[in-house]
């Protein structure tokens, strides 16, 4: 079997002398959605900071495409392929939208014009707001311009860290939507979520964590049917 | 009649300097801003950093007149600005490099940073005072002016005369032009666009891939600028003198603040605010009352509000009342 597009094998680290990742593994194939879900302080942000390289790894070792990563700083990951959206403070809240995505492909020296008509093409709101400052757009649509930014360095990999947090259900159907159709077009997703059981409908894979570790990892749909998952983490 | 003559007599005195002192002003805060945006921090260095890149250009215009160049009525400090702006962003550069760096590697609090920039302040004071010495220089030359009082009155046919100093209509006119210059790159350029992000959200930037030392470079440089100018048509205007750049610092900080620390336009609109609080309460308005005003009732007393010398309990007055009402400003810059 091939090695998937991200693999993340036996993270150990943490902040300070504590570990809080003890031997966590994460993968996503190419196109596909994996999704991080676990109870509170399970370190499921903490395991993807880890992936970002946001947090100094002990042990374990991070691939991308084939390529060895785990030594690369945050902003070399970004121009190997990496794209991540933090989960708050994601934005440039006084700069309009479209001087955002700008920002977004800051590292490119190419023509970043076709790339703002993709995220307009797949965010249409954001073309109607696009000379509106970015912080006084409503929670779903910052996250829109959060995750278009993002984009801009044309990523293989798209890490989005609590995308739907503080949005209103409907909001969040539609950015679900809108993460899969960023998938579609050939890009892998690795996310942390809140909402476990809507996030797992949508995922190829999903990965349980409790205390920094695996505790289920299987597709999407195995772990909503799974009565263990759904008794222990999902509320029966 | 009466009415064009106090409507003169209120140009003249009122509206023509406080223009310029306001244009001055503005600089200085846009400096000031642009420090808390970018950098995070009140440089209180800001006053001898004028002073510094003032002092530079006044230099190279003795320079510049020995060999016998002059800017004809233009003063020749305006050609002397250039080696200013220069000197002092290498001055500030080299800071940045010895002092600065240091302490945001450090990440240390805005609080840390502005105690920091006193003891910068007090360096680049003792700088200023052991090359240019302590007294007051002044170093304008060129056409006196725009237009005399008495040339005024001649073509007018009113009893007051209108003045219009050389240096007042050149403060102006650069710091329109400094302005929309500036604004043009923060708004319009890659690297101006760069130091928006940077001051929006530090982390985000870094995660975007913009350098953070260049962005602190350009700051510096733009600073430098800012002060300079700002300093040498002060100068021009009043006269040079180490001591009053010093205290330039609290109008300039008023300035600043009543905008919204971190804002250019809360920067300029505050600098004229300050300037036209400061002119008008310590203008004596007997004149322009008296022309006004029927017979009789034209005031005895001057109709000063405060004497000259309370002019730096302006700025302050306008500083407590912002931070008591609206501590961020008009234009909401941070509150901090």
């Amino acid at each position: 079997m091939s090695e998937p597009f991200l693999n993340a094998a036996g993270m150990r680290g943490g902040y300070g002398s504590a570990d809080i990742l003890h031997g966590c593994n994460l993968s996503v194939d190419k196109g596909r959605i994996a999704v991080i879900v676990g109870p509170n302080g399970a370190g499921k942000s903490t395991a993807m900071k880890a992936v970002f390289g946001m947090l100094p790894l002990r042990e374990g070792r991070v691939t991308l495409g084939g390529r060895d990563i785990t030594a690369l700083s945050p902003q070399a990951r970004v121009a190997a392929g990496m794209g991540f959206v933090p989960q708050t403070h994601n934005i440039f809240p006084s700069m309009t939208v479209e001087e955002n995505l700008e920002m977004g492909g800051f590292l490119r020296r190419d023509d970043i014009r076709p790339t703002i008509e993709q995220v307009y093409d797949l965010f249409p709101i954001l073309r109607d707001k696009r000379y509106q400052a970015a912080g006084e757009l409503s929670g779903g649509q910052r996250q829109q311009v959060a995750v278009g930014r993002a984009l801009m360095t044309k990523p293989q990999l798209l890490m989005l860290d609590e995308p739907t947090a503080g949005v209103s259900p409907i909001v969040m159907d539609e950015l679900f939507d809108r993460i899969i159709e960023v998938a579609r077009t050939g890009i892998s997703i690795l996310m942390v979520e809140q909402n476990a059981r809507q996030a797992l409908e949508i995922a190829d894979t999903g990965f349980v964590l409790v205390q920094g570790a695996n505790r289920f990892t299987d597709t999407g749909a195995a772990l909503l049917a799974d009565s263990h998952v759904r008794q222990s983490f999902l509320g029966g | 009649m009466d009415l064009l003559n106090a409507l003169v007599a209120l140009t003249n005195f009122v509206i023509v300097p406080a223009t310029a002192y306001g244009a001055q002003l503005a600089l200085g805060a846009l400096g000031v801003t642009l420090t808390v945006a970018v950098l995070r921090f009140t440089n209180v260095a800001h006053g001898d950093t004028m002073a510094f890149g003032t002092m530079v250009t006044i230099l190279a215009t003795w320079g510049l007149q020995s060999i016998g160049i002059t800017g004809g009525p233009v003063p020749t400090a305006l050609i002397a600005l250039p080696a200013g702006i220069a000197a002092t962003a290498a001055l500030l550069l080299a800071t940045d490099r010895l002092v600065y760096r240091f302490y945001r590697q450090q990440r240390a609090s805005s609080a840390i940073l502005l105690i920091v920039s006193i003891g910068v302040m007090f360096v680049m004071n003792g700088l200023v005072r052991f090359i240019i010495g302590v007294d007051d220089q002044r170093f304008d030359d060129g056409a006196r002016f725009l237009v005399s009082a008495r040339d005024f009155k001649a073509w007018s046919g009113l009893d007051e005369g209108l003045a219009i100093k050389t240096s007042q209509g050149i403060t102006v006119l650069t710091a329109a032009v400094v302005m929309a210059a500036l604004f043009w790159f923060l708004n319009r350029t890659r690297t101006g666009k760069s130091m928006r992000a940077f001051a929006d959200n530090r982390d985000l930037a870094l995660l975007s891939g913009i350098d953070p030392e260049r962005v602190v470079a350009i700051t510096w440089i733009l600073v430098a600028a800012l002060a300079t100018i700002a300093g040498t048509l002060y100068g021009l205007d009043k006269s040079f003198k180490p001591f009053t750049y010093f205290q330039l610092l609290l109008p300039i900080f008023a300035a600043a603040i009543v905008g919204g620390l971190g804002s250019p336009v809360g920067a300029i609109v505050g600098g004229f605010i300050v300037a036209f609080s400061e002119v008008g309460l310590t203008y004596a308005w007997k004149k322009v009352f008296s022309y006004l005003l029927p017979m009789g009732l034209a005031p005895d007393g001057l109709a000063q509000l405060l004497g000259t010398e309370y002019k730096n309990a302006v700025s302050f007055l306008i500083l407590v009342l912002v931070l008591l009402i609206k501590p961020t400003g008009l234009f909401k810059g941070t509150s901090t």
